[in-house]
C-alpha cells in the first residue's frame, strides 16, 4: 500500500467528519473518494495533504507515518476545488512557484514549466493571468502547477466541480489520460458517481464520516455492500416490501431491497417476444430520456422504474404488461 | 494548434452574449422608465432635498472657512499661514501622522493576516478588541494615557526610566494619535482578505513557501489598494485629531501644539482670521485626501 | 491488523500557513501596549474609588446634565441623520444628476475635515451674526451656544456613518425584486415601505448606532458651538476635560467610565440586532 489511513478520527466542533476511517491505496492507482456533500471526503483529502490534522489515527505515505510532517514535506501535489491559482501571477509564474520555492535553478525551472505547458496544451498562454483563462484552462494550469515539483502523490479536490457540464466531459478523459501518462498515484474527491465510475481505477465510497465500500467501479456497481452504496451508485428503486414481488419471496430478514432499472424487462402486448410467467404490471408513466425510454410500472402497490430501448414498440400509460426481474439487492439495515 | 482552434471557438461563442445582455438591460431600462415616469417629481424633489442638505451641512462650513480666512486680505492670510508657530504645528502634525500611519500599517497588516489566515479560538473577540478605539470618545483616549503615564499614572516610572516625558509632551501627542486611528488600516484590509479566502496561501504553503514569501508574492497584491485606502483614511483622521491630543498636549505653544490645537488657541484668543487661515491649510489637506480617497476607491473597485 | 488507536498529540498551533506565532505575537503586543493596557488604567483608577464616592461623582447635578445633553443631542442628531441618510443614499444609488461623483465623494468630508475646523466653521455660521444664524436670529431662534447648535454639529459628524452603511445595501438590492413587486401591482409607496425599507433597515440601524456613539463621544466639533454653559450646554466629554484641567483625575475617570459603558452598550445592541437580522439576509 502506498497510502494508508489507519483508524482516522476527526471532529469539527462536535461534528464527526471522519469516524474510524481506514483504507489503503496501491501505488500508481487513480482513486476516487466518492460521497455526498458532508460525507467527509474532502476532510480525508485535506488530512492526507496535511491541511487538516486528525484527532487520532495514522496517515502513512510510502511507509512513513506523516502525521507530524508538514504538508510541504510530504511529496504531494494538491489541486484545489477552485484551483487557488495565484491571481496576481502569470500562468508561467504559477507553475514555476513550487520549483522556485525549492530554489531550483532558473534555466531548469524554465524548461520544466515549458514542458508542462506543452503537456497541458497551453504553450502559448504562459504570459496570461488566471482571470484571462477559461475554466477548463485554469484547471489544466492548476494540474500543471501541482505536478511541477514532481510529487509522488497527486490530490485533487472536486477537480471538475467549477467547470460547466459540456467541458467537464472532455476534461475527465483528458485528466485520466494525463495521469496515466505521468504515472502518479492520484486521489480525487467527487460527489458525482458518474465521474467516479468513468475516471477512477478504484472508488472509495464515503458516507457520514465512514467508508462504506472500496472497490473497482464495476465491482461496486454490481455488488453494492450497503443500501447506501446501492442507492448512491447507479439508478435504482428502493422497495421495502419486496415479498409482494413474485419469485422473490425469500425468507431472509431484509428490510429493504434495491432494484436496478437494467434488471427489469418489460413485455408489452405488441412485443415480438412474449413470456408466460412474469408478473402483471400497469404502465403508470413514460418519459423520453434521449437514448432510451424511462417507464414507471406499477406492480400491486410498488412502483418500479425500468428502461426500454427506443427500437422496441412503445408502451402507453395504462397498458397492462408483463414484468420480469433479473436481480434484486437485499439489505438488512 | 488544436488548442488555438478551441480558443477561437470560445471567442465566437461568447460574442453573442454581450448583445444578449444589452437587450436585457434595455428591456429592464424600459420597465424602469415606465415605472419611473410617475416618480419623476419625487426624484427631483429628493435630489433637491439632498443637495440642499449637503450644501448647508457640508459645503457652507467649507466656504465659511475660506472666506473668513481671506477676510483681512491676502497678506494677513499669508502672515498667519507662515507664522513660525503655524509651521511648528504643521511639522508636529505631520510627524504624529507619519508615525501613526507607520505603526498602524504594521499592526493592520499583521492583525488582518492573523485573523483571516489562521483558525484559532477567540477570533471574534480579538476583532472586537481591535475596534475599541472606534467606540471610545477621543477625550477618554487622552484620559487613559494620563492615567497611565501622568503624575498619578502607574507607568510614570517607566516613562522616567526611558528619560522621556509622555504626558504634556510630543510622545503623548503621538501616542494619542496612534490610539484613535488604531483600527483604521486593519479594518480596511480584513474584509478583502476574508473575501479572498486562504486557498492561494495554502497552495503556496503546501509547496513549501515561507510565510514572508507567501505574504509578499501572494497576499500583498490582493490588499495593496485596500492598504492604500486605509492609509489615506488613517492620515485624514490622524492629522485632524483634536480631543485626545488636546487632553495630552498641555498646549505648550510651538512645542506640543498640532495644527488643530493651534486653530483652537488662535480662535480662543479671538484671533479669528488667523484661526481660519490656519484652518484653510487643514481644509486643503482634507480635500486632497478626499480626492485621493475617491481615486483609490475607484481603483479598488476595478 | 493491530487494533490500536494512535493518539496523536494535537500540537498547539498546527497551522498550514507558516508565520502564525509571529503575526499573532505582533498583533497582541501592539494591541496590548497601545489599547488594552492603557485602557485598563481606567478600571484601575476607578477601583480606587469607593462605591459611595463613585456614585457621588456621577450623580452630581452638573455631570448628570452633561450626560443628558450629550445623549439627547446625539440621539436627535442620529435620528435626523437616519432620515437624511436614507434619502441621500437613495438619491446617490438610484438617480443620475450632474456632479454626482463629486457629491458622492463629499459625503466623507466630515471624516476628513479636522473636527476643530468643523467646530469653528459651524460656530461662525450659526452665531446670531453668521450667515445662517442671522436668519434664525430674526425669528428669535438662537442656534449657537444652545442645544440646537450641539445637535447640528453632531449631525455634521454623523452623516457619513448612515449614508455609507446604507449605500452598499441599496446597490446590491436587485432591481428585479422591485420589478416583481411592481408587476404584482404594488404602489410605489407600498414598494418602498414593504419591500425596500425592510432590506435597508438593518444597515440604517447600524449607521444610526455608529452616528449615535460618535455623537456621544464627540468633542472637537461640538465644544466650540456648545458655549459650555453649565447645566445647559455642557457635554459629557467637556466635563472630563475640565475635571482634568482641575487635576481631579478620579472625577474624570468616573465620568469617563459611565460614558464608556454607554458607548459599549450601544455597540453591543447594534451587534445583537445585526446578528439577528443577518439570519434573514444571509440565506
Amino acid at each position: 500500500m502506498y497510502v494508508e489511513l489507519k483508524h482516522i478520527y476527526k471532529t469539527f466542533d462536535g461534528f464527526h467528519a471522519s469516524d474510524d476511517v481506514s483504507f489503503g491505496i496501491q501505488k500508481g492507482n487513480l482513486v476516487a473518494l466518492l460521497g455526498p456533500s458532508g460525507s467527509g471526503k474532502t476532510t480525508i483529502l485535506r488530512m492526507i495533504a496535511g491541511l487538516d490534522v486528525p484527532n487520532s489515527g495514522e496517515i502513512i505515505i510510502d511507509n512513513v507515518v506523516v502525521n507530524d510532517i508538514p504538508g510541504s514535506k510530504r511529496g504531494i501535489g494538491f489541486v484545489f476545488q477552485n484551483y487557488a491559482l495565484f491571481r496576481y501571477m502569470t500562468v508561467f509564474d504559477n507553475i514555476a512557484f513550487g520549483l522556485e520555492v525549492q530554489k531550483v535553478k532558473k534555466p531548469v525551472i524554465k524548461n520544466r514549466v515549458k514542458e508542462l505547458l506543452k503537456l497541458i496544451g497551453l504553450e502559448d498562454l504562459g504570459g496570461r493571468y488566471p482571470n484571462q483563462l477559461s475554466g477548463g484552462q485554469r484547471q489544466r494550469v492548476a494540474f500543471a502547477r501541482a505536478l511541477a515539483p514532481n510529487p509522488h502523490l497527486l490530490l485533487l479536490d472536486e477537480p471538475f466541480a467549477a467547470i460547466d457540464a459540456k467541458v467537464r466531459k472532455e476534461l475527465r478523459t483528458w485528466l485520466r489520460e494525463m495521469i496515466s501518462q505521468v504515472g502518479v498515484t492520484s486521489i480525487f474527491v467527487t460527489h458525482d458517481q458518474e465521474e467516479a465510475i468513468e475516471v477512477a481505477d478504484e472508488i472509495i465510497v464515503t458516507n457520514k464520516g465512514k467508508v462504506e465500500q472500496i472497490g473497482t467501479p464495476i465491482d461496486i456497481y454490481h455488488n453494492p455492500k450497503t443500501l447506501f452504496v446501492a442507492q448512491f451508485i447507479g439508478q435504482s428503486t428502493i422497495i421495502n416490501n419486496h415479498r409482494t414481488l413474485k419469485d422473490f419471496n425469500v425468507n431472509e430478514d431484509c428490510s429493504a431491497a434495491v432494484l436496478r432499472p437494467r434488471n427489469i424487462k418489460l413485455f408489452g402486448k405488441n412485443d415480438a417476444d412474449s413470456i408466460t410467467g412474469g408478473q402483471n404490471g400497469t404502465v403508470v408513466d413514460t418519459s423520453f430520456r434521449g437514448d432510451y425510454m424511462e417507464i414507471k410500472v406499477k406492480i400491486d402497490d410498488i412502483v418500479l422504474i425500468a428502461f426500454r430501448d427506443l427500437e422496441e414498440p412503445s408502451l402507453s400509460v395504462g397498458e397492462k404488461i408483463k414484468v420480469t426481474i433479473k436481480q434484486l439487492h437485499l439489505f438488512s439495515e | 494548434m488544436a488548442n488555438k482552434k478551441a480558443f477561437h471557438k470560445k471567442e465566437s461563442r461568447s460574442k453573442p452574449l454581450p448583445a444578449e445582455t444589452d437587450t436585457l438591460t434595455e428591456i429592464s431600462k424600459v420597465i424602469e422608465q415606465k415605472h419611473n415616469t410617475g416618480s419623476k417629481k419625487v426624484e427631483i424633489c429628493l435630489i433637491v432635498i439632498s443637495l440642499l442638505f449637503l450644501f448647508v451641512m457640508l459645503l457652507l462650513p467649507l466656504l465659511v472657512v475660506v472666506i473668513s480666512a481671506l477676510k483681512d486680505g491676502f497678506t494677513a492670510y499669508m502672515n498667519a499661514v507662515t507664522d513660525s508657530y503655524t509651521i511648528k504645528a504643521l511639522t508636529l502634525t505631520i510627524l504624529a501622522t507619519v508615525i501613526a500611519v507607520v505603526i498602524n500599517t504594521v499592526f493592520g497588516i499583521f492583525a488582518a493576516w492573523t485573523i483571516s489566515k489562521y483558525h484559532f479560538r477567540g477570533k471574534q473577540f480579538l476583532v472586537s478588541l481591535i475596534d475599541i478605539p472606534f467606540a471610545i470618545s477621543p477625550v477618554i483616549a487622552g484620559l487613559i494615557f494620563i492615567l497611565t503615564f501622568g503624575n498619578i499614572g502607574w507607568a510614570k516610572g517607566l516613562a522616567d526610566l526611558l528619560g522621556t516625558k509622555i504626558v504634556f509632551a510630543v510622545p503623548g501627542v503621538v501616542i494619542a494619535t496612534i490610539f484613535v486611528t488604531f483600527p483604521f488600516i486593519s479594518r480596511e484590509i480584513l474584509p478583502v482578505l476574508n473575501a479572498q479566502g486562504k486557498d492561494e496561501e495554502e497552495a503556496a504553503a503546501l509547496m513549501g513557501a515561507s510565510g514572508f514569501k507567501i505574504f509578499r508574492k501572494i497576499t500583498f497584491p490582493h490588499i495593496k489598494w485596500a492598504l492604500l485606502y486605509g492609509i489615506i483614511l488613517c492620515s485624514a483622521r490622524a492629522m485632524g485629531e483634536f480631543g485626545a491630543v488636546s487632553v495630552l498636549s498641555g498646549r505648550l505653544r510651538g512645542k506640543t501644539t498640532t495644527l488643530p490645537l493651534h486653530v483652537e488657541i488662535l480662535y480662543n484668543e479671538f484671533n479669528t482670521t488667523a484661526a481660519f487661515a490656519v484652518s484653510s491649510i487643514l481644509v486643503i489637506l482634507a480635500v486632497l485626501i478626499l480626492i485621493a480617497r475617491n481615486i483609490v476607491e475607484y481603483k479598488k473597485k476595478q | 491488523m493491530q487494533q490500536q488507536i494512535v493518539k496523536v498529540k494535537n500540537k498547539k498551533g498546527i497551522h498550514v500557513i507558516p508565520g502564525f506565532s509571529l503575526s499573532m505575537g505582533v498583533t497582541i503586543t501592539l494591541l496590548g501596549l497601545i489599547v488594552l493596557i492603557p485602557l485598563a488604567s481606567i478600571a484601575l483608577t476607578a477601583s480606587k474609588l469607593s462605591p459611595m464616592e463613585f456614585f457621588k461623582i456621577v450623580t452630581d447635578k452638573q455631570v448628570v446634565s452633561g450626560y443628558i445633553v450629550s445623549l439627547s443631542c446625539a440621539l436627535i442628531a442620529a435620528l435626523v441623520n437616519s432620515v437624511f441618510g436614507v434619502i441621500l443614499a437613495w438619491v446617490l444609488v438610484r438617480y443620475d444628476f450632474p456632479c454626482k461623483r463629486i457629491v458622492d465623494g463629499m459625503i466623507e468630508l466630515p471624516f476628513a475635515l479636522p473636527t476643530a475646523v468643523a467646530g469653528i466653521a459651524l460656530t461662525s455660521l450659526y452665531v446670531d451674526k453668521g450667515w445662517i444664524g442671522g436668519i434664525f436670529a430674526q425669528a428669535g431662534i438662537e442656534i449657537a451656544y444652545t442645544s440646537i447648535g450641539i445637535t447640528i454639529a453632531m449631525i455634521f459628524i454623523g452623516i457619513p456613518f448612515v449614508v455609507r452603511s446604507i449605500q452598499p445595501v441599496l446597490e446590491k438590492l436587485d432591481n428585479e425584486y422591485e420589478e416583481a413587486a411592481a408587476i404584482l401591482g404594488a404602489s410605489r409607496r407600498r414598494i418602498f415601505f414593504k419591500v425596500i425599507f425592510p432590506e435597508i433597515f438593518p444597515a440604517m440601524l447600524t449607521g444610526f448606532g455608529l452616528a449615535l456613539a460618535r455623537g456621544i463621544g464627540e468633542y472637537g466639533s461640538v465644544v466650540f458651538i456648545a458655549g459650555n454653559i453649565p447645566l445647559k450646554t455642557q457635554i459629557a466629554p467637556l466635563l472630563i476635560v475640565s475635571k482634568l484641567e482641575q487635576y481631579k483625575y478620579a472625577d474624570a475617570t468616573a465620568i469617563a467610565l459611565i460614558l464608556l459603558i454607554i458607548s459599549f452598550l450601544i455597540l453591543l445592541l447594534i451587534n445583537i440586532i445585526q446578528v439577528r437580522t443577518s439570519k434573514y439576509t444571509n440565506s
